[in-house]
């Protein structure tokens, strides 16, 4: 018999990330390829009334664990809930988001289960009742199709890879409760600093701005800013960027930074090495601007301006700002 | 030195193509051919490394080296010893399987029973992406597991380490013994000296064979990936702008 779809739901604050509102519509998919019901875990703090949106995307029901001391990640305490839920749905299938919490996750379950987990996946499909991933590996260099030969298949889902849809509008999922009895933990989760008062994260993005090298210095990443508030997105860089101090790591895209897939990548100033290559040829459309015509990047980007960053960024801000107040 | 005792530190390296190699599907059409390849020690772990190397510096204590690998892992084996590692236990196998669970399954039998502080790993493998072995392994210990830190700090028995995620850091505080993985900003590894790297081969390695069990994650085709479409050069300079604009927004559809 097969067992439901289970799909972790993250928050951030009272509300759910975007790449768990993905997670729940890929697994709304699968749950009708395989004839099931899709049930959403939703931990977090204050998420009562979004947990009821997540019908809109397919949850047939939601079982909701909200308590403050949820709002925060804590390995000790999101194992338990996520134990004890999969015990009450016995689900075939598990997926989560590809992200921080989904990544720290997912492997302890599978240990607690005896199962494995495809991680970082990009596509997923059926066969014979058994979910085969797919997952970029070798620095994008291949991609690999895996099984996950035991019971449930656990999958992370990279972010803004699958399409979050509210294909059933006005639907309600039924919502349960779980309480949530604070086990031991030898951990102390203290606090939660974030970096300023932004901004949506690199994964997360649909436009990201990229600054290399070329910007010459931080001073300079200012007109990259500009750029990206006009068009609603974030600044990234290059490791050449971020080891020379001018950009915090968090920012650096590539093999040893976050892997994007925006809908658009602008890479500035950056010459395209396979180790930042990695982070971003999922995105869906890349422009290189650089003054070298022979630099790698114009070999995997869409669309490139061979020209001087300091001339051409400003143009092309002024442009998009033409661009959005006509639209 | 500070502190009141030595630590005892495990650091979990994996032997990894390096990335700008070339990368071949074997004939089977399931696996990867590395034959070209040159191989590394997974660039995640020399941040790790270089963090037990800073904690032994600080507190006294030693360092070992666990990895699963085949035989030629003995080069990354000697490259971590000379990196500051004082010994290293070499889990032989004939490939390193594709498997997280089984490698950390081995890895914790290896572990088990064996007295430690600090058990470091790398955010993940470069090149299997997995991001799964390190709270593998802490899970089967039993013992707790704090990912992809940029800051640890250790003293009297408890550690206190920043986790990098979306949007900010989260500082979480921990009893020894523990685990952490290793985010790329968490220390700035040293060079191995000339000397370091002669003194390396007088360092102990214990080799054991293991047996693997079934694998639960299986590869069962390995593809290219799609090509993307040629690019174009839209033009030089401020001129090419407009025409940009208009083609991601007429062409892409992006904007
Ligand atoms: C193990 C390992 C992991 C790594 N991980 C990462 C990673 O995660 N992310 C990453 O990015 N890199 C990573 N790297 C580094 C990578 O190999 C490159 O060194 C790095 O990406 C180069 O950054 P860059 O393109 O900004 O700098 P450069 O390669 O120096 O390129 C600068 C570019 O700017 C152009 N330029 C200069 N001035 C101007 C101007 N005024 N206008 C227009 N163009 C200009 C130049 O033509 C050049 O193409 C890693 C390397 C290793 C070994
Ligand atoms: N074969 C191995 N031998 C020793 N440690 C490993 C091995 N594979 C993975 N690890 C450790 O686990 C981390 C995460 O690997 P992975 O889950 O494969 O991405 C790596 O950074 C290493 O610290």
């Amino acid at each position: 018999m097969t067992g439901e779809v289970l799909v972790l739901a993250e928050s951030s604050g009272p509300a759910f990330r975007k790449a768990a509102l993905e997670a729940v519509t890929e697994g709304r998919r699968l749950a009708d390829l395989l004839r099931v019901s899709e049930i959403v875990l939703a931990i977090g703090n204050g998420l009562k009334d979004p947990a009821s949106e997540l019908g809109k995307y397919g949850a047939d029901k939601v079982i909701l664990a909200d308590d403050p001391l949820l709002a925060i990640f804590h390995p000790d305490y999101y194992r338990q809930i996520a134990l004890e839920a999969i015990k009450r749905v016995n689900p075939s299938i598990i997926l989560a988001a590809a992200t921080s919490t989904g990544k720290d996750l997912a492997p302890r379950l599978a240990i607690h289960l005896d199962t494995a987990v495809a991680s970082e996946c990009t596509h997923l499909e059926m066969e014979n009742g058994k979910l085969i991933a797919t997952r970029p590996a070798y620095a994008g260099k291949v991609l690999l199709r895996v099984k996950v030969n035991s019971s449930p298949s656990i999958a992370t889902l990279r972010p803004n890879v699958f399409t979050a849809r509210e294909a059933v509008p006005g639907k309600k999922p039924t919502v349960e409760q779980i309480a949530f009895n604070r086990p031991d933990s030898r951990m102390i989760v203290k606090e939660f600093v974030t970096q300023g008062a932004k901004k949506l994260d690199l994964t997360e993005a649909s436009v990201i701005v990229s600054g290399g090298r070329g910007m010459g210095g931080p001073q300079n990443y200012k007109i990259l800013e500009e750029l990206a508030e006009v068009m609603g997105g974030v600044v990234g860089a290059s490791r050449a960027s971020v080891d020379a101090g001018w950009r915090p790591h968090s920012d650096q895209v590539g093999q040893t930074g976050r892997t994007v897939s925006p809908m658009l990548y602008i890479a500035a100033g950056i010459s395209g090495a396979i180790q930042h290559r990695v982070g971003m040829i999922n995105s869906k459309v890349i422009v290189a601007i650089n003054k070298d015509p022979e630099a790698l990047i114009f070999g995997f980007a869409d669309y490139g301006i061979v020209g001087d960053v300091f001339e051409v960024v400003p143009a092309l801000t002024r442009e998009m700002k033409a661009f959005y107040g006509k639209t | 030195m500070e502190g009141r005792r030595s630590l005892k530190i495990v650091v979990c390296v994996r032997r990894v193509p390096d990335t700008a190699a070339r990368i071949r599907i074997a004939s089977d059409g399931k696996s990867i051919d590395t034959s070209d390849a040159e191989f590394v020690i997974n660039p995640y772990e020399e941040y790790a490394l270089e963090q037990a190397v800073q904690l032994k510096e600080k507190h006294g204590g030693e360092v070992t080296v666990v990895t699963l690998g085949p035989e030629k892992t003995t080069q990354v084996i000697m490259k971590a010893l000379a990196l500051g590692a004082d010994k290293a236990v070499h889990l032989k196998v004939d490939k390193i399987p594709e498997d997280p669970g089984s490698i950390a399954r081995a890895i914790a039998n290896e572990l088990k029973g064996s007295e430690f502080d600090v058990l470091l790993f790398g955010k993940k493998g470069v090149d299997d992406d997995n991001q799964q072995v390190g709270p593998m392994v802490a899970e089967l210990l039993g013992i707790p597991c704090i990912t992809q830190i940029v800051k640890l700090d250790v003293s009297d028995g408890r550690g206190v380490a920043h986790r990098e995620v979306e949007g900010g850091s989260i500082t979480v505080e921990t009893t020894l013994p523990a685990a952490f993985t290793a985010e790329k900003d968490l220390t700035v590894p040293r060079y191995a000296s000339l000397r370091e790297l002669v003194a390396a081969r007088k360092k102990p390695i214990i080799v054991k064979d293991v047996q693997l069990r079934a694998l639960s994650l299986e590869i069962i085709s390995v593809q290219n990936p799609p090509p993307r479409p040629p690019g174009k050069i839209v033009g030089k300079g401020v001129d090419a702008v407009p025409t940009l604009v208009k083609l991601l927004h007429e062409e892409a559809k992006v904007i």
